[in-house]
């Protein structure tokens, strides 16, 4: 990265020390840091422009308005969706399609049709179809990876059948790190003209992403891990569907006319937003958009990348530690284990050292069955982390070794 | 005399206020782990596991003489320690001590962030438990020696 000082004195939590050590955080997978213009817009939101969109005529609500509709057509333009008609803001990933699940499963899921997966699927990529399968008598099916963490794409032929419905893929995997063939998955699944659903919660913020080149039908993201704020995400559809489905939730906004005997719903994309959004949430993402937009994401990939090698490289020197996922196709996502040593021991002592990341099933459970382990480490990187912070991780690594060995 | 359970609280946050580093502190976790009263290998199943914690963790209770004897096991070192330190505590007491101790030596040496509800080697969980079965010797056996 050209200036990483610069980008790293954008970030305010950076700068702390933790156990009065240097903060190194590694846990940019579970949530990602705030730059200080996204704090800044949120705290001027709410002591200088704070108003209800879409209600009132008052000039506060009108700006509010017009700054959240601009939020949206940043996020439009961020994914190169047609019309922002097809962006619906959402509380994050998890919203996203749990509202994708039922909406989309109302209108399109009848008992025994069937729903694809991966084995490499966030559990939220993965409850909400289980319950949808639940309520449908519907299927729901699953493509297998290999152990170097490659999906095994060419078992999908044999999943796809006439009751496919929907095919619902994670981007980038949040544990393995995986970079999937989607466009591949895509185009396979519209010959046979099943939609497919891309979780693009790990690769929005890590690389160029554009819904129109995919031609996926829908994507969903989280704002919080594009460095925006929690509680606000997105979910992309094309407008054939999401004109098509019912809405999820039942409110204010997302109507036409209301009686008691009838009422009528408002049209794309309020139509999904029902009752007071999060308004400066969906401000803030915008903002948070524009600024990695303006660092670039091709540079956020290169300079990832380079972190993602330099870290491969410094771990796998270290005797007794094996990494799971080991693609050639790899976002900037390490996880991996110590031999003989419980991963919550190893992150406890890290955390004392300074350094966050993450032990556990990483919401992904059937990843840690595939391998037959309880839980791993993780370290997961962003553009303003650097090479220094990787030898601080491979330093603390001994000391645990050290420490448990 | 047998050492009260404030007492043995006491010794404990002594000995731990010799360690002036974190990494010292761990240490002597790790030490301890070792002197864990272990659970019968039987024992170890999902019937005997706590849940709500990251590491797995292994807990049982026998009544013997009017007292709770606990044994434990886990597969992380550090929660090993931890639940050495709360046996040592807690273990061969009647059940209404146990049921009634105010266990603050765990704040004391510097292991409060690990009381969080939500933290992963649910220590919460582990205290909880053994208070259960406190309760449950209680009901059963209580009127008897108490």
């Amino acid at each position: 990265m050209q200036d990483i000082d610069k980008i790293r004195s954008d970030f305010p939590v950076l700068k702390q020390k933790v156990h009065g050590k240097p903060l190194v955080y590694f846990d940019n997978g579970a949530t990602t840091q705030k730059p200080e213009c996204v704090s800044d817009i949120v705290h001027k939101y709410y002591t200088e422009l704070n108003s209800s969109i879409h209600r009132g005529i008052h000039l506060l609500s009108g700006n509010a308005t017009e700054q959240y509709e601009k939020a949206r057509e940043t996020v439009k333009d961020f994914i190169g969706a047609k019309s922002s008609k097809e962006i619906i803001f959402t509380s994050g990933t998890t919203g996203s399609i749990n509202l994708l699940a039922f909406s989309f499963g109302e209108k399109y899921i009848s008992e025994g049709d069937e729903i694809i997966i991966s084995e490499m699927e966030h559990h939220a990529n993965i409850i909400p179809w289980q319950m949808l399968c639940a309520r449908k008598k519907a299927v729901l099916k699953v493509i297998p990876f290999n152990d170097n963490g490659d999906l095994q794409v060419d078992k999908l032929d044999k999943l796809i059948n006439k009751k496919t419905r929907l095919i619902s893929i994670i981007h980038i995997s949040n544990t393995l790190g995986t970079i999937n063939p989607v466009k591949e998955i895509i185009d396979k699944a519209h010959q046979y003209g099943i939609p497919v659903c891309i979780d693009a919660a790990q690769s929005v913020q890590h690389t160029p992403v554009n819904v129109q080149e995919l031609d996926c039908d829908f994507l969903v993201f989280s704002g919080h891990k594009i460095y925006g704020p929690t509680g606000i995400g997105v979910l992309f559809g094309k407008e054939k569907y999401l004109n098509a489905m019912p809405p999820y939730q039942g409110g204010g906004d997302m109507v036409d006319e209301v009686s008691f005997n009838h009422t009528t719903y408002n049209s794309l994309p309020f139509k999904f937003e029902a009752g007071t959004t999060n308004y400066i949430g969906a401000i803030a993402m915008g903002e948070a958009i524009n600024y990695i937009r303006q660092i670039g994401l091709e540079k956020i990939a290169q300079y990832e990348n380079e972190l993602l090698d330099y870290a491969t490289k410094c771990l796998l020197k270290i005797d007794g530690l094996t990494i799971y996922g080991n693609s050639t196709k790899k976002s900037s996502i390490l996880s991996f284990l110590i031999k003989g040593i419980h991963p919550l021991d190893a992150g406890m002592i890290l955390d004392k050292m300074g350094i966050a990341v993450r032990t556990g099933t990483h919401c992904a459970q059937p990843v840690m069955q595939h391998y037959s382990v309880d839980g791993m480490i993780r370290a997961s990187l962003s553009f303003y982390n650097t090479k220094q912070e990787i030898d601080y991780l491979c330093k603390g690594i001994e000391q645990v070794k050290l420490m448990f060995g | 005399m047998v050492a009260t359970i404030s007492e043995v609280q006491e010794e404990i946050v002594n000995e731990f206020e010799i360690f002036d580093d974190w990494m010292d502190r761990y240490n002597y976790l790790i030490e301890l782990s070792n002197s864990l009263p272990l659970i019968k290998g039987e024992y170890k199943s999902n019937e005997y596991i706590i849940k709500g914690c990251q590491s797995k963790v292994w807990l049982n209770a026998e009544f013997v003489d009017g007292k709770v004897v606990y044994t434990a096991d886990s597969d992380a070192i550090i929660t090993k320690g931890i639940i050495s330190l709360l046996i040592r505590v807690l273990s061969e007491r009647s059940p209404k001590e146990i049921i009634n101790a105010k266990l603050d030596f765990i704040d004391k040496i510097g292991l409060r962030e690990n009381l969080s509800p939500t933290r992963a080697n649910g220590l919460l969980a582990m205290i909880k438990q053994m208070k259960l079965y406190a309760i449950a010797y209680n009901a059963k056996f209580g009127e008897l020696k108490n």
